[in-house]
């Protein structure tokens, strides 16, 4: 009996803060609408994921941001897509924070939930920092900018320079020459492989489809269009079907335990990666350092040179934001000044958007990694600059989803990948349709 | 007389008053939810144009729509049947086993039943995801020492993350994780029976196998029952163990169970309709499987009782 008295005490209690609560909430609802002020201190929140962030912040604070007063909180998220949900719900509440980091890719599904803002007018002349194709994915081949570039992700190729010599193999330059390596080594060494193809990370696919000339988001007028089953990436889907399907190369996940024993162990002998692949390297094949180089990503044909992009992302400001202008400040100063690429590059270990920096600070000393090629970031900025255009739409989100099931299934049963690449396209377009957007045929 | 009136009705009042509480917070943290989420899925998301700029999208009332759509959706109806599959072999195997040992342990002759009892039941004590993360690598063939003897000793090296043995994998560690706590559960009901039944069984010449299965499994029935029950449930809303695995195989999809269908949906597509509306109907799925289970086992009680 004593208790269940205690108990419903305590209940009543808890409703009682419950509702203290609610009306706190309330409160600060109200209280942040008429915050947009120009003079006067600034406060502005950051959800980002990069690795010692609050280091480059404070920077900011200690420095620019003090003789302007504004002064910048990160609060640390998780990466990637997860972020992205986050943010759109926030956004719904009308709560998302004033700063956000986004991968280039979620833009366009940012924007067309109305969550970032066009910054055009506050980023002054940011643009020529920048490489074209890089500056364009923030603007969506608009007039409208809705994020400044922070880090990319050229893509290249990484193999084990002893392990090449040893059996006898030259590096790829073109994808035919990297079936054939990839043919010479299984017949010579049967239980290695040069690789794999791994359906768990899409971004890869996409960054080899982008390379091969894919387009798959373009829009005419009013209407979308989705060319995920177009001619170059068909190529590409049955380049690595085809490898699949004879054994070439294996068909298991990246980023599994398994993985990276194979990598460790020299069970696989190449990677097709991006520049942050040391990082990866690193705690995946700790024993095989100093081993590995990097070369540029095998071409379509000879004449070519040209790469895709896998990761990278970008600051943008939230619509939410009541100091729009602050925040646009703040993220151009992040991603344009040198210091703070300097201090994200030794903190945040990123590889910067901004041209200028790609060969200075932290870039001139090749990674400890890759201790054996010192002209790494050299050659780094160089395939840089090859990036091909990217086209991203508003529902890349599905479109990754989709390819990592059907691509799995695929290379699990080593069956047609075109089928896969089909399932894809539809599903994406099935999707547009199904939120409203208007799809050419 | 005005005085006792008042009194009456303060002690009218009294129970409303004592109920408010509690009320007040079912209603908003489980009423209310549960109603947004019903509500979140007659509703949809329209865009018009590109999709681009502030107004382009409006979140529209959509009728029955999600509802049709998740119920012709065949992959929800395959992730259903994937997790009866799953299901099959979970739940006798680990109820089974439950039993088996929660019997073992009140048997007269068992030695060490506290030591014993706390290993079988520490596997509950862990984590479900760290669970299928410690499996997981035992089932890489590249990383698990099983392997490594198999491999050893000549034997036939089974993928276990592929195909039908996908649903041992899976299964095992659900029975791995699970087995402990429904012992607990019979072992505790079991305590519960007192010794002159055994002594009256006994001295009709009743042999101790005799007596497990003609006294004390009839005995355990109602929460032979409950843990079925619970087990039903679990079943049905199975998210961890294939989660985790997802990443070290492509035999696992992103939409392999019912409820990573909702997550993948709300998080991976972010369509929150079309999630609450399969949200919606695997709960109506969960309320009818369970509770016309536990009608069925009622009704057999009450058969039982009046013979």
């Amino acid at each position: 009996m004593p208790i269940t008295k205690r108990r419903r005490l305590v209940l009543r209690s808890a409703a009682t803060c419950v509702a203290v609560a609610l009306g706190a909430t309330a409160l600060t609802a109200c209280g942040s609408e008429d915050s947009e002020a120009e003079s006067g201190p600034v406060s502005l929140t950051y959800w980002t994921w990069t690795p010692g962030m609050d280091k480059v912040v404070d920077l900011w604070n200690k420095g620019p941001g003090k003789k302007d007063r504004i002064t910048v909180t990160v609060k640390k998220q998780a990466s990637g897509d997860t972020l992205v949900t986050k943010i759109l719900t926030a956004h719904k509440a009308g709560k998302a924070p004033d700063l956000v980091q986004a991968e280039y890719q979620a833009l366009p599904t940012l924007v067309s939930n109305d969550a970032v803002a066009d910054i055009a007018g506050d980023v002054g002349d940011a643009k020529g920092k920048f490489a074209d194709g890089v500056w364009q994915q923030t603007t969506l081949g608009t007039d409208a900018v809705y994020a400044v570039p922070q880090d990319i992700g050229p893509m290249m190729f990484y193999y084990r320079e002893d392990l090449f010599k040893k059996y006898g193999l030259t590096v790829p330059t073109t994808w035919e020459e990297f079936a054939k390596t990839a043919r010479a080594l299984k017949k010579q060494a049967p239980d290695t492989d040069l690789t794999t193809f791994s359906a768990n990370d899409s971004g890869l696919f996409a960054g080899l489809a982008q390379q091969a000339g894919a387009k798959w988001w373009t829009t005419s007028g009013d209407k979308w269009n989705v060319g995920i089953d177009d001619a170059a990436t068909q190529k590409v889907a049955r380049f690595w079907g085809d490898l699949v399907k004879e054994g070439a190369v294996d068909n298991q996940p990246m980023y599994t335990p398994a993985w990276n024993k194979a990598l460790n162990t020299g069970k696989q002998i190449a990677w097709v990666s991006a520049v942050w692949a040391p990082g990866t390297l690193t705690t995946a094949a700790p024993d095989t350092k100093g081993k590995w180089a990097m070369a540029p990503l095998p071409q379509w044909s000879r004449s070519d040179n040209v790469t895709g992009s896998w990761g990278g992302s970008s600051t943008a400001v939230t619509t939410d934001s009541g100091n729009k202008e602050a925040a646009a400040k703040f993220a151009t100063w992040l991603n344009t000044d040198g210091d703070a690429l300097n201090a994200l590059a030794k903190e945040g270990g990123i590889y910067p958007a901004s041209t200028s920096a790609q060969l200075s600070g932290a870039f001139t000393t090749p990674p400890d990694y890759f201790s054996n090629q010192p002209d790494f970031y050299a050659k780094a900025a160089e395939i840089a600059e090859s990036t091909a255009p990217s086209a991203w739409g508003p529902n890349v989100n599905v479109a990754y989803t989709t390819f990592k099931d059907a691509f799995g299934k695929a290379a699990k049963d080593k069956s047609d990948f075109a089928a896969a690449l089909k399932t894809m396209q539809d599903d994406t377009v099935a999707d547009l349709e199904k939120q409203g957007f208007e799809v050419s045929e | 007389m005005t005085s006792t009136s008042r009194k009456a009705y303060g002690v009218k009042g009294a129970p409303y008053a004592f109920l408010m509480p509690a009320t007040v917070l079912f209603l908003l943290f489980f009423a209310l939810p549960i109603g947004y989420a019903v509500w979140l899925s007659f509703r949809k998301v329209k865009v018009s144009g590109l999709g681009l700029g502030s107004g382009a999208r409006k979140e529209v009332w959509a009728g029955l729509e999600n509802y049709t759509d998740a119920l012709t959706d065949n992959e929800l109806v395959a992730g259903a049947l994937r997790v009866l599959g799953y299901g099959c072999i979970v739940v006798p195997v680990m109820l089974g086993l439950a039993l088996l040992f929660a019997l073992m342990l009140d048997s007269e002759k068992v030695r060490l039943a506290p030591v014993t009892r706390l290993a079988i039941f520490l596997p509950y004590a862990i984590p479900g995801v760290v669970a299928a993360l410690l499996w997981g690598f035992l089932y890489l063939p590249d990383v698990s020492p099983f392997y490594f003897v198999l491999e050893k000793l000549g034997l036939p090296q089974p993928d276990l993350l592929d195909g039908g043995p996908l649903y041992l994998a899976l299964s095992n560690i659900a029975v791995w994780g699970g087995t402990g706590f429904n012992m607990i559960v019979i072992y505790t009901s079991l305590q519960a029976i007192p010794t002159e039944v055994y002594e009256a069984a006994r001295l009709d010449g009743a042999t101790p196998l005799q007596i497990a299965l003609r006294i004390k499994i009839p005995m355990v029935a109602p929460s032979l029952v409950l843990t079925f029950f619970f087990s039903i449930i679990a079943t049905l809303q199975v998210f961890n163990e294939p989660t985790t695995l997802k990443p070290l195989t492509n035999s696992v999809s992103t939409t392999w169970s019912p409820l990573m269908k909702v997550y993948q949906d709300a998080f991976g597509k972010g369509d929150i309709y079309a999630a609450a509306a399969q949200a919606t109907i695997i709960a109506l799925a969960t309320l009818l499987l369970s509770f016309g289970f536990l009608r069925a086992a009622n009704r057999r009680n009450k058969q039982e009782a009046s013979r």
